[in-house]
C-alpha cells in the first residue's frame, strides 16, 4: 500500500498518524472493480445500506420501548401513535427487514449464477453465510419483541424445535427461555441479542468486506481480473451506480413504508399475545418460510431440524459441490437451466410453507424439499462432470468487447 | 394506485404473505374507503359520525384503550366536547394526601375508559363472551376494514341444520358462524347530528372509518409525506442515473 501524495497539509498532518485517507483511497478511487459488472452486483452495496437503515432505526425504537411482557405492545403502540415519527421509525424498521431479506436473497442466488463462490473466494462465500445466519436469529428475535399473537407464538414453536435435540433437548430450551415457558426472561434476554446479533453482523460485514477486497469483486464472465485493462475504479464509477441503486431501492422500499406498511406483516400480531389462546395457523415472517416448509416435509421432528439447519450447512460446501471449472452461468448451457429450476424451487417451498401442512401441500413440500437437497449434493457435482460449457472469452475486456458487437 | 403496481410486483418476487384465512366462510365484501390509494384521506366528517356509533353503540362492551380523548380533537371534536366526552366515565385514580384511592371523571389525558373494570367483569356481562378491545380491530383481522363492516352486516337467520348455541348470533363472516355479540346496527340507531341518513349500511361504514382511524391515526400524516418523499426520490434517482451515464461515458 504505497501512500498517496495529500495536498491539503491537515489531511497529510492526520494521514501520517493514522492512515485514515490512505485506507480510503485505497479502497475506492484506486481500488480496481471489474468493468463489467451489471446491477445484480448492487445487491451487496444495497444489503449493507438496509442494514444502516435497520440499526439507526433500531437505535431510536430501543430508545421507546419496554422489553416487559405487560407493557411491551403497548409501548409500541405508543411508539405508532405519541412519539414524533415513531410511526415511521418503526415502519422502517419492520419493512427494512424484509428489504434486507429480498437484497441478501438476490445477492446469494447472483452468486449462486455467476459461481461467485468458488476459489479464491471461498471464505467470501462463508463469510456471507454466516450473515445470512446471525440476520435469521436477528430477525427471528426481533419479531418476538411487538409481543403480538405471532411474536409469542413463533417463539413457541421456534423454541420448542431444540427440544428435538436427543437427551438435553428440553433442558436446552428451559435455557432458552429463562423459565418453563416462553415468559418475560425470555422477552428481555430476546431484547438484549436482538441489540446486539447487528453489530455482530456489522463485524462479519466488515470481514466480508477484507475477503472481497483481497480477492476482487467476481464479475459476470467468470474470469479473472488479468490487468488493468480489464477494470475501473470503484469510486466514482461504481460509486455512483450503487447511489443509483439505492435511489431506485428506497422508491421501492419507502413505497411499502408510506403505502403499504403492514403488507408483509401478519394480521395476529396485532392482537396481544395470550398464552392461552393458539392462532389457528401459525406462519413465520415471509423470509423464513422456505426453511419452514422443509423443516414441516421430514414427518421427524428430529429429522425435520436437521434439515432445516442443514439446508443452510450444505451451501458451506457449495464451492465443493459445484465441481465445474467454468465459474459464470454465462458459459454452462445446462446448468443455467437447474439454476432457474433450484430458483423456482426456492419459491415453491415458500410457498408450501406459508401454506397449512395438509393435503397436497405435504407431497409438494417433500418433493420440493428432496430437490433443494437433490440439486445441490447430487446434480452440481455430477453437472461439473458431465456438460461442455461453450468457448470462453479470453479476458474480461475482450468479453465487454464482445457484448458490444 | 400504488398499492395495485406493489403488490403484484411482491407477489412475483414470490413474496406474497399468507392469509390465514377467515374462517367463516362467506367472501367479504369490498367497500370503497375514503382513504384507499395514494391521494386517500379520511373524510373527517365521517369519523366525526362513526365516533357517536361508537359512543353511543358499541363502547357499551368495546374498549379502545390506545386511543386518548384528547386524540378526538383530530377528528373534530372542540376541546369542550372531548373533555364532556371524558368527563362521562369515572376512573380509579389516587392515593390522595389522606392516602386513599379515590373515582375521578376522565381527563382529556386518560385513555378511553374501558366500559369493564377487567376481562372476568366483561365476560360476566356478556353471556361468557369477551367483546375485545377495538384499538386496533381494522389491523388484527386478515380483510381489515372490509372485514369489520362485513361482520358488521353479516348478521342473517341460522339455515336450516345449523345448531346455534345458547345466547349465540348466526354470522357469516365470523369464524364458525356463531358470534357472541347480538346485531349492534339497525336502520336510526343513532340520529346523526349532521343530518346524514342513518341507515344500517351509513351506521357501518361510518364506524369502521372510525374504527380505522383508531387503528392507523397516522396514516393521514403518512401518505402526504410519502407523496413528498416520492416525488423527491424520483427526481434524485434520475440525477443519480444521469450522473451515472455521465461519469460512465468513457468506459462504454
Amino acid at each position: 500500500m504505497s501512500a498517496p501524495a495529500f495536498d491539503n497539509k491537515i489531511i497529510k498532518w492526520i494521514d501520517e498518524r493514522l492512515p485514515l485517507f490512505t485506507m480510503l483511497e485505497h479502497s475506492t478511487t484506486s481500488y480496481p472493480t471489474p468493468k463489467n459488472l451489471n446491477y445484480w452486483w448492487n445487491f451487496g452495496s444495497l444489503a449493507l445500506f438496509a442494514l444502516v437503515i435497520m440499526i439507526l432505526t433500531g437505535i431510536f425504537l430501543a430508545m421507546s420501548y419496554t422489553p416487559h411482557v405487560s407493557m411491551a405492545f403497548d409501548s409500541v403502540e405508543r411508539i405508532m401513535r405519541d412519539v414524533n415519527y415513531g410511526w415511521l421509525l418503526r415502519y422502517l424498521h419492520m419493512n427494512g427487514a424484509s428489504f434486507f431479506f429480498i437484497c441478501v436473497y438476490i445477492h446469494i442466488f447472483r452468486g449462486m449464477y455467476y459461481g461467485s463462490y468458488k476459489a479464491p473466494r471461498e471464505i467470501l462465500w462463508w463469510l456471507g453465510l454466516l450473515i445470512l445466519l446471525a440476520m435469521m436469529a436477528t430477525a427471528f428475535l426481533g419479531y418476538v419483541l411487538p409481543w403480538g399473537q405471532m411474536s409469542f407464538w413463533g417463539a413457541t414453536v421456534i423454541t420448542n424445535l431444540f427440544s428435538a435435540v436427543p437427551v438435553v433437548g428440553d433442558f436446552i430450551v428451559t435455557w432458552l427461555w429463562g423459565g418453563f415457558a416462553v415468559d418475560n426472561p425470555t422477552l428481555n434476554r430476546f431484547f438484549s441479542l436482538h441489540y446486539l446479533l447487528p453489530f455482530v453482523i456489522f463485524a462479519l460485514v466488515a470481514l466480508h468486506l477484507i475477503a472481497l477486497h483481497t480477492s476482487k469483486s467476481s464479475n459476470p464472465s467468470g474470469i479473472e481480473i488479468k490487468g488493468p485493462q480489464d477494470t475501473i475504479a470503484f469510486h466514482p464509477y461504481y460509486t455512483i451506480k450503487d447511489l443509483y441503486g439505492v435511489g431506485v431501492f428506497l422508491l421501492v422500499f419507502l413505497g411499502f413504508v408510506f403505502y403499504a406498511p403492514n403488507f408483509f406483516g401478519e394480521p395476529d400480531n396485532y392482537i396481544p399475545a395470550n398464552p392461552m389462546v393458539t392462532p389457528t395457523h401459525i406462519v413465520p415472517e415471509w423470509y423464513f418460510l422456505p426453511f419452514y416448509a422443509i423443516l414441516r416435509a421430514i414427518p421427524d421432528k428430529l429429522g425435520g431440524v436437521i434439515a432445516m439447519f442443514g439446508a443452510i450447512i450444505v451451501l458451506f460446501a457449495l464451492p465443493w459441490l459445484d465441481s465445474s471449472k467454468v465459474k459464470s452461468g454465462r458459459f454452462r448451457p445446462v446448468f443455467k437451466w437447474f439454476f432457474w429450476l433450484f430458483l423456482v424451487d426456492c419459491v415453491v417451498l415458500g410457498w408450501v410453507g406459508g401454506k397449512p401442512a395438509e393435503g397436497h401441500y405435504i407431497p409438494i413440500g417433500q418433493a420440493a424439499t428432496a430437490w433443494y437437497f437433490l440439486h445441490l449434493v447430487v446434480v452440481l457435482p455430477l453437472l461439473g462432470r458431465l456438460e461442455k460449457p461453450l468457448a470462453l472469452p479470453a479476458s474480461i475486456s475482450a468479453s465487454v468487447l464482445k457484448e458490444k458487437a | 394506485m400504488l398499492r395495485t403496481i406493489l403488490i403484484p410486483a411482491a407477489l412475483a418476487f414470490g413474496l406474497a404473505a399468507t392469509p390465514a384465512l377467515a374462517s367463516g366462510g362467506a367472501p367479504l365484501t369490498k367497500q370503497s374507503w375514503s382513504w384507499d390509494g395514494v391521494f386517500g384521506a379520511y373524510d373527517q366528517a365521517q369519523l366525526k359520525r362513526g365516533f357517536q356509533v361508537f359512543h353511543e353503540v358499541c363502547s357499551n362492551c368495546h374498549g379502545l384503550k390506545l386511543v386518548a380523548y384528547r386524540n378526538l380533537k383530530v377528528i373534530g371534536l372542540s376541546e369542550e366536547e372531548a373533555k364532556a366526552v371524558a368527563g362521562e366515565r369515572e376512573v380509579k385514580d389516587g392515593p390522595n394526601d389522606e392516602g386513599e384511592m379515590f373515582n375521578r371523571p376522565g381527563k382529556l389525558s386518560d385513555h378511553y375508559i374501558p366500559p369493564f373494570a377487567n376481562d372476568q367483569a366483561a365476560r360476566v356481562s356478556n353471556n361468557g363472551a369477551l367483546p375485545p378491545d377495538l384499538s386496533l380491530i381494522t389491523k388484527a383481522r386478515v380483510g381489515g376494514p372490509d372485514y369489520v363492516y362485513s361482520l358488521l352486516m353479516g348478521y342473517a337467520d341460522t339455515p336450516e341444520g345449523f345448531t346455534l348455541n345458547d345466547g349465540m348470533n348466526y354470522n357469516k363472516i365470523f369464524a364458525g358462524n356463531q358470534i357472541g355479540m347480538a346485531p349492534p346496527i339497525a336502520d336510526d340507531l343513532v340520529t346523526y347530528a349532521d343530518g346524514t341518513k342513518a341507515s344500517a349500511d351509513q351506521i357501518a361504514k361510518d364506524v369502521v372509518s372510525f374504527l380505522n382511524w383508531a387503528a392507523e391515526p397516522e396514516m393521514d400524516a403518512r401518505k402526504s409525506m410519502g407523496l413528498k418523499v416520492m416525488l423527491f426520490l424520483l427526481l434524485l434517482t434520475g440525477l443519480f442515473y444521469a450522473l451515472k451515464r455521465k461519469i460512465w461515458a468513457d468506459v462504454h
